[in-house]
């Protein structure tokens, strides 16, 4: 199964790099958020993948009896994924007030300010 | 996307939805769960409602705007990093209750951590969401 | 001595508040700083005298060795007092001057920092701070000589006395440190006693080579002279002060002060001959061609420093003295014959020696200011200027080798030479008939001759009575540089011999050779042609090609275009992981530590893969976000499997927050625009893929180490002992790394805010919504 995680963060770096080559403003952002992805999930296979052992100490026990999931991966990605939430809002916001002054998706007409600015 | 039935679902769905939230901030430290999941269900059914109603009518229900939340929350976190000083302990130290409370369980400063994390997480949430949904 | 420094630089920057006031009303008050420190250093002399040195020291950056530590000998002790009185006489002059100039305060202010800048080279006793006061002359005279800013030809000749300087400062400061390094010292007091030591070093060469460079830049030595006949586009005061006895004389400053430590060798002494030698004999000769006047002194003045280096390069002890006494007449009657220059220019407009004339009948006293000034540059006897050339050619006669006779030689071509020149800066305007046009010029302000004419009076006062001016000024001096008592005694009279001969010919010559030159427009075109070969088009050509270069490298590395920029880091990125993977060799997969592959994480993968490949595909904005957010569940569902419960949640919930951010912002744009080409889009994927292929490998690498779990189970085991909870994701974000959390709250605070400040703040009217 790790194999195919491998595959998938190559293929969500890929697709990530490819849409921040794009000239749309949404493709760049939606690239940014499948780099995110990517790296969550890198970040998630450094820690070695078990299946069916939360990283929660049984009820009964005050130390763990048994094999369990590696904590600090998951407390990393979850800290990421809350800050990824913030800046994906605030990029679009921004977004969408650089298009209601340019009128454009296109990344290249912000680099034609407008005569009042020059 | 005003609908009858969305629209009475959520009358019962908000309490709910945010009893659960707070079952969820409550039982972090010891099961699946926390100050950011809770936070964020509920930010989550106030979404869902003013889907249903309209934001005016949600941030009716909240009285307060959303933005006023971040403060608070993170002046909690904040009382609970500090706490420990007024009896001599270094910051963070984990201050906890003897004995259980009913329902809610083992109270301690990393309780009232979490609380803070949830309340800043509703406040930055529903203060995104609503100041774009109230421009358009 | 850290005051006299400090109170030029306190000055100058009082200028920024109360700069108008200056130029309003309280200009008087700039001529006291140099008066004040002039006086200052007039009080010295009597120390200086005893042979007593005076230090001061500050600590400043100790741990690197750079202290402010000052120290006053005779040799410094003879620069202040030219920095500061010269410094007296042009800021007179000045105020007059630029009166009423727009920058009148600017120009002021430049010039406090210039002469604070110079006086630390003269004072520091630390060869780093020396350098840092050096690199400051460069500086503030980049805005001296530019200080005519809106005249493009001004603004070139600036930029090329910095750069010429500027680049002769980065080898000097090599040089200083490689010295600095061998000697175990910064200190120059410290240095004198390591002579034999650092001379006797293997890299001895090299030291002496990169301090050359940067005296020889800043003295404008053959070939970095062409800066200096180009920082003629200053203001005249400029041109007076920084050619007369400050910017060009610290170039000889710094050979004098390095010669106990670094001289007498036979690499120093005849590299000096040799530079200084052919520079004073090509200025000279260039000077008799040139029609402007300051022209002219410019390149007398290159002659002169060519003299100096010369006369260093000798190095005997008369020829150390003469240098010392040099230094002096050169700056009293320079200093002159440029602000008389000015004070042609500003009354008549033209400084064209072929149109002027006869100026007597309307400016004498400024004439009698030039004529002294003349005639010390001259050496008509009973003039300090006199002195001064006796004792070159007693220098270069007493020279013993076979070289003395072609020495002597040159020293007189040059004085020829100097002899014309002078004349023509000094006597030509005033003498002849008088163009019908100047019949009404009229002398300027007091203020303004009087400097010129006490500073060429100094000249006649200091000739009749050498002796007495030699020991205050100059005796000190030349033993700074000799290091021994040097037992001076200047003289006026050393009875008939070969030097008196020698210094009559010249004379005699000088005068001949003036009244038979006259310089031309044409011959002035004739001499300007050989310039094509001079190093300043070579250097010219070097600064257009490094502009070249800067251009295109902007032009294809900061083109404004965010995804070329994407594309360099990327591609970069890739060869270096790429690089580093190779070399850490092959990979292996432990097929069996692999943990079992199910059905369902197939269909999860397979699903992922499809919203992937829609989302690189699809036109519709709507749809690449469904499949964004199906990506997120999927991923979601891939933490449920792999016993992440909380990830999950979490995931879920963000994943449907932004969704619906997206939905809000988005449903109203129109649909995506494909704009790029085939090609373009070809190269983006093999990058793209390149780049995941990479990381893919990487995390197989990754995999293939072993897995170091002392931090886990560190927090695993003490999750409930330490921080009572039993979920252990919960007590390192609450408990164990609470700070960090405490700050992931703060930064997602801070997002909200800009989120409510972009939308709620209107910014401009003219925004279309």
């Amino acid at each position: 199964m790790e194999l195919l995680l491998v595959i998938i963060i190559g293929l969500l770096y890929a697709s990530g790099v490819y849409l921040i080559l794009r000239r749309s403003m949404v493709k760049l952002l939606l690239g940014i958020m499948l780099l995110g992805n990517g790296t969550n999930i890198l970040i998630f296979l450094l820690g070695k993948i078990t299946k069916g052992s939360p990283p929660v100490i049984n009820e009964a026990y005050k130390v763990f009896q048994d094999i369990y999931a590696d904590p600090i991966p998951q407390a990393l990605i979850l800290t990421a994924i809350v800050i990824s939430f913030a800046l994906t809002s605030f990029a679009i916001v921004l977004l969408k007030r650089v298009y209601a002054l340019v009128d454009s998706d296109d990344l290249d007409d912000l680099n034609t300010p407008e005569e009042e600015d020059l | 996307m005003k609908s009858a039935i969305l629209q009475t679902a959520t009358r019962y769905l908000l309490p709910i939805l945010l009893l659960f939230s707070f079952f969820l901030l409550l039982r972090g430290h010891y099961y699946p769960g926390g100050g950011f999941v809770g936070g964020l269900v509920a930010s989550i059914a106030f979404v869902l409602h003013s889907f249903a109603n309209g934001t005016a009518s949600t941030m009716k229900i909240l009285r307060y705007k959303p933005l006023s939340l971040i403060p608070i929350g993170l002046a909690i976190s904040t009382l609970s990093v500090v706490a420990p000083l007024l009896l001599g302990l270094p910051p963070m130290t984990g201050l906890w209750f003897e004995e259980p409370i009913p329902v809610i369980g083992m109270i301690g400063s990393a309780l009232f951590f979490d609380l803070g994390v949830y309340l800043v997480v509703i406040g930055v949430v529903l203060t995104i969401l609503f100041t774009i949904a109230l421009e358009q | 001595m850290l005051f006299t420094v400090l109170t030029g630089l306190i000055t100058s920057s009082l200028l920024i508040p109360f700069g108008k006031l200056v130029k309003a009303k309280w200009s008087i008050v700039l001529p006291l700083v140099p008066v004040l420190l002039f006086v200052f250093y007039l009080l010295h002399i009597p120390t200086i005298l005893g042979g007593t040195n005076l230090v001061q020291h500050v600590d400043w950056v100790p741990s690197l060795g750079v202290n402010l530590d000052f120290r006053l000998d005779g040799l410094s002790l003879l620069f202040a007092l030219l920095i500061t009185g010269i410094g007296t006489a042009i800021f007179f002059y000045g105020r007059t001057y630029l009166k009423g100039h727009p920058y009148f305060d600017r120009f002021f202010a430049y010039l406090l920092l210039f002469m604070s800048a110079m006086l630390g080279v003269v004072l520091s006793n630390n060869i780093l701070t020396l350098f840092v006061f050096w690199e400051l002359t460069s500086i503030s005279s980049f805005f001296l000589i530019g200080f005519n800013n809106d005249s493009k030809a001004s603004r070139d000749s600036a930029l090329s006395a910095l750069s010429i300087t500027g680049l002769g400062g980065f080898f000097l400061l090599a040089g200083l440190i490689y010295m600095g390094h061998i000697a175990g010292t910064f200190m120059i007091s410290e240095l004198f006693t390591k002579h034999d030591l650092i001379v006797d070093h293997p890299q001895y060469p090299l030291i002496v080579g990169l301090i050359f460079i940067g005296a020889f830049t800043k003295s404008a030595q053959f070939p970095f002279h062409f800066w200096l006949p180009g920082a003629m586009k200053a203001p005249t005061p400029v041109s007076a002060y920084l050619h007369s006895a400050t910017m060009v004389k610290a170039g000889i400053y710094l050979l004098a002060r390095f010669t106990p430590i670094l001289g007498h060798t036979e690499i120093w002494n005849n590299t000096l001959l040799i530079v200084g030698g052919f520079t004073m004999v090509f200025a000279a000769i260039h000077a008799l061609f040139r029609v402007d006047l300051k022209g002219i002194l410019a390149y007398s003045t290159i002659s002169a420093l060519g003299v100096l280096t010369f006369l260093l390069g000798l190095g005997t002890q008369e020829a150390i003295i003469a240098a010392a006494v040099f230094i002096l007449v050169h700056a009293l009657y320079k200093a002159t014959l440029f602000m008389v220059t000015g004070i042609i220019d500003h009354e008549t407009h033209t400084r064209d020696l072929t149109k002027l004339g006869g100026l007597r009948k309307v400016l004498f006293p400024v004439f009698i200011a030039a004529l002294l000034a003349a005639l010390s540059s001259a050496g008509l006897p009973s003039t300090f200027g006199f002195i001064g050339k006796d004792l070159i050619y007693e220098a270069t006669l007493h020279y013993k080798t076979n070289w003395t006779l072609w020495l002597t030689a040159l020293a007189v071509i040059t004085n020829i030479g100097l002899v014309a020149a002078g004349f023509m800066a000094g006597l030509k305007p005033f003498t002849g008939k008088l163009p019908p046009g100047f019949a009404n010029v009229h002398l300027p302000y007091p203020s303004m001759w009087i400097p010129p004419l006490i500073l060429g009076s100094l000249g006649l006062i200091f000739g009749v009575f050498p002796g007495y001016i030699g020991d205050i000024f100059n005796y000190q001096a030349a033993n700074a540089i000799v290091q021994t008592d040097t037992a001076m005694h200047l003289k006026i009279w050393h009875g008939f011999n070969t030097v008196l001969l020698l210094s009559l010919a010249t004379l005699l010559i000088g005068i001949v050779v003036y009244f038979f030159n006259k310089p031309s427009e044409r011959k002035l075109a004739a001499v300007e042609r050989l310039n094509s070969i001079a190093p300043q088009r070579i250097f010219s050509i070097i600064g257009r090609s490094t502009m070249r270069l800067s251009n295109w490298y902007t032009q294809t590395f900061h083109n404004g275009y965010l995804r070329s920029y994407h594309i360099k880091i990327i591609v970069f990125a890739e060869i270096l992981l790429g690089y580093k993977l190779w070399i850490s060799g092959p990979i292996h997969i432990k097929w069996d530590s692999l943990t079992p592959l199910s059905w369902y994480e197939v269909g999860i993968v397979a699903m992922l893969l499809g919203a992937l490949y829609i989302i690189v595909t699809t036109r519709s904005r709507l749809t690449s976000v469904v499949s964004t957010s199906v990506i997120g569940y999927c991923i979601c569902l891939m933490f449920v499997f792999y016993s992440a419960p909380d990830l999950a949640m979490t995931q879920f919930t963000i994943d449907t927050l932004t969704t619906v951010l997206f939905v809000l912002v988005l449903y109203k744009l129109p649909s995506f625009i494909n704009i790029t080409s085939r090609w373009l889009q070809l190269r983006d994927a093999v990058v793209a893929l390149g780049f995941g292929v990479i990381l893919s490998l990487i995390a197989l690498r990754v995999l293939q180490e072993p897995n170091v779990t002392e931090i886990s189970s560190f927090y695993g085991e003490n999750s409930y002992l330490l921080a009572k909870g039993k979920n252990v994701v919960n007590t390192i974000l609450v408990d164990f790394r609470g700070l960090d959390t405490m700050f992931e709250t703060v930064v997602l605070s801070i997002a909200a805010i800009g989120v409510y400040s972009l939308i709620r703040l209107r910014l401009k009217s003219s925004e279309k919504e």
